[in-house]
């Protein structure tokens, strides 16, 4: 009986072996770089040693864990990476919107225009937009800081006060994803039903409350999906922008916790410790997602899964 | 009366779309004025509209540097073949994963899905490359991200969207399932490919912190870890207390540099985007967002 069972399994298997076959790469790619790796978080709870290896390394517990709430670095780290994800998430977060809604009303080859342009930031590598931000508010040579001089101010050093630091990454994120975030609106804006709005202006409805009533309306479903995935992201905020970033000067304010992990785990071999600082930060942001898909499935119905 | 509030609205939506442009592009602009005069000029920070004086001095640089030019070649390597890798790992899983009948597809797609969400981190992951011995290779740098959960699912909800009818008609001719998406699926779906190799194209013409963690051989660099040094490292070293003492004409072959390397190294995707617009703005991204 059994053996019958398996041999219709396999039969079933090799009638669609193409579609394994397409699906192997992708396996074997996610296997090694992405389970073997979780696999390997138990090291945040052992003293890693490279020649022991992941399982044959001694247990500690939560050694680490203790370690990095106890130290001093804990509450400034948890503070700075709240506090500069959080203001990223309320402050940028409505840009596209407004973007793709202003686009929408546009017509014809300015509109084609102003499309592409606000794209284009998205293109610029990280490293080119802090070199842009470094060279636009240099103390000696900056546009930013000739103004401020020419205008009376005294110049500011903004790249080495720890003051500014969330301003630049904030509002350069903002300048860089705009548009490129939009498009998404963009695109569930130009499947509104035109009917909808033949119809509100012969009631009379003018513009502006036909964007009220028909576009936003329209586009709360993808607003609530992207809203889920920031909140699942809180935490992860691109430390690969907080890196290029920060300064022996600004390190106070931008010091956060995959910063942290870096430096701890990849430049001084922490990696046990670090590893546990990593799925700390992990655990945190799988919660809020999970906590965030739950909200907005009760009170928008709509959910990531 | 109703004519001139139409009008009215008009007004204000070109003036804020015209003042969005001029935020985003005074910056770009701003960079390549800068690189094409004079570089007294530019230190004294005097260039903040129209260029003053003329001078390619930044551009000739950007030649002579040996440095910049392997960082260059390298991208260039790392960006065709690595994305040659991306398609071939993440387009045929879309395809797999758009068919209902596959059975274990969910499992599949669970497998994947739970990638983007959690992960082993940082420091695992670099064990493993390390334990691999891909630390410090080229290989490592084409590999990384070969798959994407997020664009699998864009390519499984494109290949989803297409007609079954072709793909039934040639199976029922005996076509193998790998020879209708090579022979008929793949030549259709030029937008998703179209999209595909732009996003795995700017990840990798872009990618920084990758090179930063697992390339130490200055021979292998990408020309992101080149730029840091040019354009960031440099602006920190001007500002601390040595910085007085640079040498002047060094200084200035660095300011010199810095924005010409800005627009020589961010000039292939800009030329690049602008074709494939209509394909990332329509169609391949719609329903996608949700897995």
């Amino acid at each position: 009986m059994k053996k019958i069972k398996t041999k219709k399994i396999a039969k079933i298997v090799w009638k669609h072996r193409d579609y394994y076959l397409m699906l192997l790469p992708a396996v074997i790619y996610v296997i090694i770089f992405c389970y073997v790796p979780m696999y390997g978080l138990q090291i945040a709870f052992k003293n890693y040693r490279i020649s022991l290896g992941f399982s044959g390394s001694k247990w500690v517990g939560l050694k680490h864990f203790r370690d990095f709430f106890n130290g001093y670095s804990f509450v400034p780290l948890l503070k700075n990476t709240l506090f500069l994800s959080l203001y990223q998430l309320v402050v940028s977060f409505p840009f596209p919107i407004i973007v793709a809604l202003i686009i929408n009303e546009l017509k014809g080859k300015y509109k084609k225009i102003v499309q592409t342009v606000l794209y284009a930031p998205h293109f610029i590598s990280t490293v080119v937009l802090v070199g842009m931000i470094a060279i636009m508010f240099s103390v000696s040579s900056g546009v930013v800081n000739t103004v401020l001089s020419e205008l009376g101010f005294e110049k500011i050093y903004f790249m080495g006060s720890p003051k500014y630091f969330r301003h630049l990454y904030v509002w350069s994120g903002i300048w860089q994803q705009m548009g490129w975030n939009a498009v998404i609106y963009i695109s569930a804006l130009s499947g509104v039903d035109p009917g909808l709005h033949e119809a509100a202006s012969i009631d009379g409805a003018s513009r502006m409350q036909r964007i009220i009533h028909i576009n936003i309306p329209s586009i709360i479903p993808t607003i609530m999906i992207t809203l889920i995935l920031a909140i699942g992201s809180l935490l992860s905020v691109g430390y690969e922008k907080a890196y290029l970033l920060q300064t022996e000067l600004n390190v106070s304010a931008s010091e956060i916790i995959s910063t942290y992990v870096y430096k701890r785990g990849i430049v001084n071999s922490n990696f046990s410790f670090s590893t546990a600082v990593g799925l700390f930060n992990n655990v945190i942001n799988v919660t809020l997602l999970i906590l965030a898909n739950k909200i907005s499935n009760k009170f928008a119905k709509t959910s990531l899964f | 009366m109703k004519k001139k509030k139409i009008q009215l609205f008009d007004v204000v939506i070109w003036f804020i779309a015209t003042f969005l442009l001029i935020i985003v592009l005074y910056p770009l602009l701003l960079v390549v004025v800068n690189s094409v005069s004079d570089p007294d000029m530019v230190a004294a920070g005097k260039v903040i509209f129209l260029p003053k004086g003329f001078n390619l001095d930044g551009y000739i640089e950007f030649f002579k540097d040996k440095d910049i030019l392997t960082g260059y070649a390298n991208t260039l390597f790392y960006t065709i073949f690595g994305t040659c890798i991306n398609l071939l790992v993440t387009v045929p899983a879309g395809y797999a994963l758009s068919k209902r009948t596959v059975p274990g597809k969910s499992f599949f797609m669970t497998m994947f899905l739970i990638t983007m969400y959690f992960s082993g981190g940082m420091i695992p992951t670099f064990l493993v490359v390390n334990k691999l011995g891909l630390y410090n290779t080229r290989w490592i740098l084409l590999i990384l991200g070969a798959f994407s959960t997020y664009n699998c699912i864009i390519c499984k909800s494109f290949f989803g969207s297409i007609p079954h009818e072709l793909e039934e008609s040639a199976e029922i001719d005996g076509c193998s399932p790998m020879r209708v998406f090579i022979k008929i699926v793949l030549p259709i779906s030029r937008a998703l490919l179209g999209v595909m190799v732009l996003y795995f194209a700017v990840g990798h013409w872009n990618s920084y912190f990758s090179a930063l963690i697992y390339i130490t051989d200055d021979s292998l660099q990408p020309l992101q870890i080149f730029l840091r040094r040019i354009i960031i490292l440099a602006e920190q070293a001007a500002k601390s207390e040595l910085g007085a003492e640079l040498d002047v004409s060094f200084a200035n072959r660095e300011v010199l540099l810095r924005y010409s390397t800005i627009v020589v190294s961010s000039l292939p995707l800009m030329i690049l985007y602008p074709f494939l617009q209509k394909y990332f703005e329509k169609g391949v991204l719609i329903g996608s967002v949700k897995g």
